[in-house]
């Protein structure tokens, strides 16, 4: 079997009683990149906290499942151990528990009881992953993403990314507050992961993350549903009409979840 | 406070106590006016916690006949992982409830004519030393009920005595065995560091005894001479239901230093005050306290330095976790007094609540007498962020494991921090027992 599907149907989701998604569908199969993209406050998020199961985003209607399991029944650590990952926009910050400790822990937690890792064999590999991503060594031993720049925060979240190898991973505004340089080494580790058995859902606002990490699918979503999907050409589009242009296409007047459609 | 406590036992007892056990006269007598103090004076005030119905005075046994301990291999194991069973140089003794079992004192120490030893025996063999120091200085008789009671009816304890200019390298072990379900201890460990002398001291009061309604009234007395170190560890894990009061109270001489490194993992109820009283120019104390609450229990822990000296620093740090339904007070005081001049009193107190059911609160408070000093508090009261839990476990991890990572991130900077190795390698083990 080459790789896993992540298949949502009619997802809607509220928070705190509003309704942000109205309905999303996607699939994403191994080896599939695939982009969302759409301005602020269409729900972008939305989506991939629900997926993850962020306690205060309420799934009302619709499924989520990943190789036919009903992910939504699935306590968060459980769906991580199923094989889903979500790289935050706005990692936690846990003070005294070290970076590399964390790390351990949850690959420990992949692996499970009496197949613990060893620990050489986890050094080797973290030194490894982290010169890929030129980190600096001394933030293994840095408690977790505290004190971190915005750039180490990222890079941090594709340096779990990379150990822990998911079947599927959603990257919520992975490219958000990075200069140039830390783009392209996110990238370069993003592409790294690239192979039939991952699949990817890249969560961006702008066209420039996708110059480096070309897409198989893109979509664009606006008032919580994803209102066009079609292939990397659909990104030029946007970035050279901008989003108005489809809107007026689709007859799109706001395009946030503030207004009702 | 003015409930009549009856006390379990009377003059005639305590004298022909103090006889039996070969003590001075002026021994006797202390006690006997304690026991006297002890009926009029009121209970100490544990801020924030009322402790007017804590049973302190109420039980049947002054002492409880113990069976010795001829070898550390006889100990039980998890009495064992507390000492170093190869090493033969070194300075260990062992009390078994109310029984002094094991005393061993290094070459080092006996070379340089350092006194360590039970307090029976330092009574009967240094008598008129002890006299010189004992709750005079440090924790004094009449302070209140519980100290009166202690003076009466202390039935165990140690004596350390550091001559002037001795530096003991090795750290010097007490441990006090609880593993008789009648136990009460009067415990009382008096540590005189003289002149330019230095020294570690790390006790532990373990039971061994899953449950007992004991009653617990422990002092400790450390008396820093000018120029002196004093690092003291201690880590608590007494048996539930058992109701501690524990004084622990340190006084600085000129330029000297006082380290307390606390373990405070009792299951019991139990009112900890833990004071150093800065009275020389230019001394110091450090205090770095780590607490877990769990169970029904309830607890008062105050930290206290008082600053006399000029240009004295004193430092407060105490983080405490909250599981189950326990309740906890963190008081922490810094206090200047007029005339010390250039002084620093930093504190920072941090309590993390893991249920809904469990309770805890931090005071700071700063008294300051005199205008050109440095001062400074933090404290927060928190509960775990789901948030952070969230993040932990969209990694994988489950989340009684994530809780256990908060808990050991939330105490590191306080366990990190600790001043003996060994104490924060028994504390680390502690917890792990604790929160699992």
């Amino acid at each position: 079997m080459a790789g896993s599907t992540l298949t949502i149907k009619d997802l809607h989701v509220s928070v705190e009683g509003k309704e942000i998604l109205k309905g999303v569908n996607l699939e994403i199969k191994g080896g599939e990149i695939h982009a969302i993209m759409g301005p602020n406050g269409t729900g972008k998020s939305t989506l991939a906290q629900a997926i993850m199961g962020h306690p205060k985003y309420e799934v009302t209607k619709g499924t989520v499942e990943l190789d036919g399991q009903n992910v939504l029944e699935m306590e968060v650590d459980e769906r991580a151990r199923a094989g889903l990952f979500l790289a935050m926009q706005y990692p936690s910050e846990i003070s005294g528990v070290t970076n590399a400790d964390f790390l351990r822990t949850a690959i420990n937690a992949h692996r499970g009881e009496g197949n613990e890792i060893s620990l050489m064999k986890f050094i080797r590999q973290l030194d490894e992953k982290m010169e890929f991503l030129e980190m600096d060594p001394n933030m293994a031993q840095r408690y977790l993403n505290e004190g971190f720049s915005g750039g180490e925060k990222k890079r941090n979240e594709i340096l779990q990314l990379m150990m822990l190898q998911p079947k599927i991973a959603i990257l919520d505004e992975i490219d958000s507050g990075l200069d140039i340089d830390a783009l392209k080494i996110v990238s370069k580790g993003i592409n790294a992961m690239r192979g039939e058995n991952f699949g990817c859902l890249i969560i961006t606002h702008y066209q420039r993350l996708l110059n480096y990490i070309t897409p198989d699918y893109v979509h664009v979503m606006m008032q919580g549903r994803i209102v066009k999907s079609g292939g990397p050409e659909l990104a030029q589009r946007l970035e050279a009409e901008g989003y108005e242009e489809l809107k007026k296409e689709l007859g799109i007047v706001d395009e946030t979840v503030e207004q009702e459609a | 406070m003015t409930t009549e406590i009856k006390l379990p036992f009377d003059t005639g007892y305590i004298t022909s106590f103090s006889k039996k056990m070969g003590e001075p006269e002026w021994l006797t007598n202390l006690r006997t006016e304690a026991l006297k103090k002890a009926e009029q004076l009121p209970l100490p005030k544990a801020d924030k916690t009322d402790i007017s119905n804590w049973n302190f005075s109420n039980f049947s046994k002054h002492l409880v006949e113990s069976e010795d301990i001829s070898s550390l291999d006889e100990l039980a194991e998890e009495i064992k992982s507390l000492v170093n069973l190869q090493e033969e140089e070194q300075s260990l003794y062992i009390q078994r409830n109310n029984r002094p079992s094991i005393l061993k004192v290094s070459k080092e120490m006996q070379d340089q004519g350092v006194i360590f030893m039970d307090i029976f025996t330092a009574a009967r063999e240094h008598g008129d030393l002890l006299r010189k120091y004992f709750m005079k200085d440090g924790v004094k008789v009449d302070e209140h009920k519980l100290t009166a009671l202690h003076a009466a009816l202390m039935n165990g304890g140690v004596f350390l005595y550091v001559p002037k200019n001795v530096q003991l390298a090795a750290p010097v072990q007490a441990i006090f065995i609880h593993d008789d379900v009648e136990a009460n201890l009067f415990n009382h460990v008096l540590i005189v560091a003289e002149e330019n002398s230095s020294v570690t001291y790390v006790e532990n009061y373990i039971s061994t005894v899953e449950e007992s309604n004991g009653v617990f009234n422990l002092v400790t007395e450390v008396l820093a001479g000018p120029n002196s170190k004093v690092q003291y560890g201690a880590v608590d894990t007494i048996a539930k239901n058992t109701t501690v009061y524990v004084n622990r109270r340190g006084v600085t001489d000129n330029n000297a230093r006082i380290e307390w490194a606390l373990g405070m993992m009792n299951d019991g109820d139990t009112v900890s005050d833990n004071t150093t009283y800065l009275m020389g120019d230019g001394s110091s104390g450090d205090t770095k306290t780590v607490v877990i609450g769990r169970g029904e229990q309830t607890e008062n822990f105050t930290t206290r330095v008082v600053h006399f000296g000029k240009h004295t620093d004193g430092h407060i740090l105490k983080h405490g976790v909250m599981k189950d339904s326990a309740t906890s007070i963190f008081n922490g005081i810094g206090k200047i007094e007029h005339g010390a001049s250039k002084s620093n009193a930093q504190q920072e107190s941090r309590v993390l609540m893991l249920s809904e059911n469990a309770r805890g609160d931090a005071n700071p408070i700063l008294l300051i007498d005199e205008d050109d000093v440095m001062a400074g508090h933090a404290a927060s009261v928190g509960r775990v962020d789901p948030i952070q839990m969230f993040y932990l476990m969209s990694r994988g991890i489950p989340k009684k494991e994530a809780e256990n990572l908060i808990i050991h991130g939330f105490l590191a900077p306080v366990v990190n921090e600790l001043p003996i190795e060994g104490v924060k390698r028994q504390l680390i083990e502690v917890i792990e027992r604790k929160i699992r």
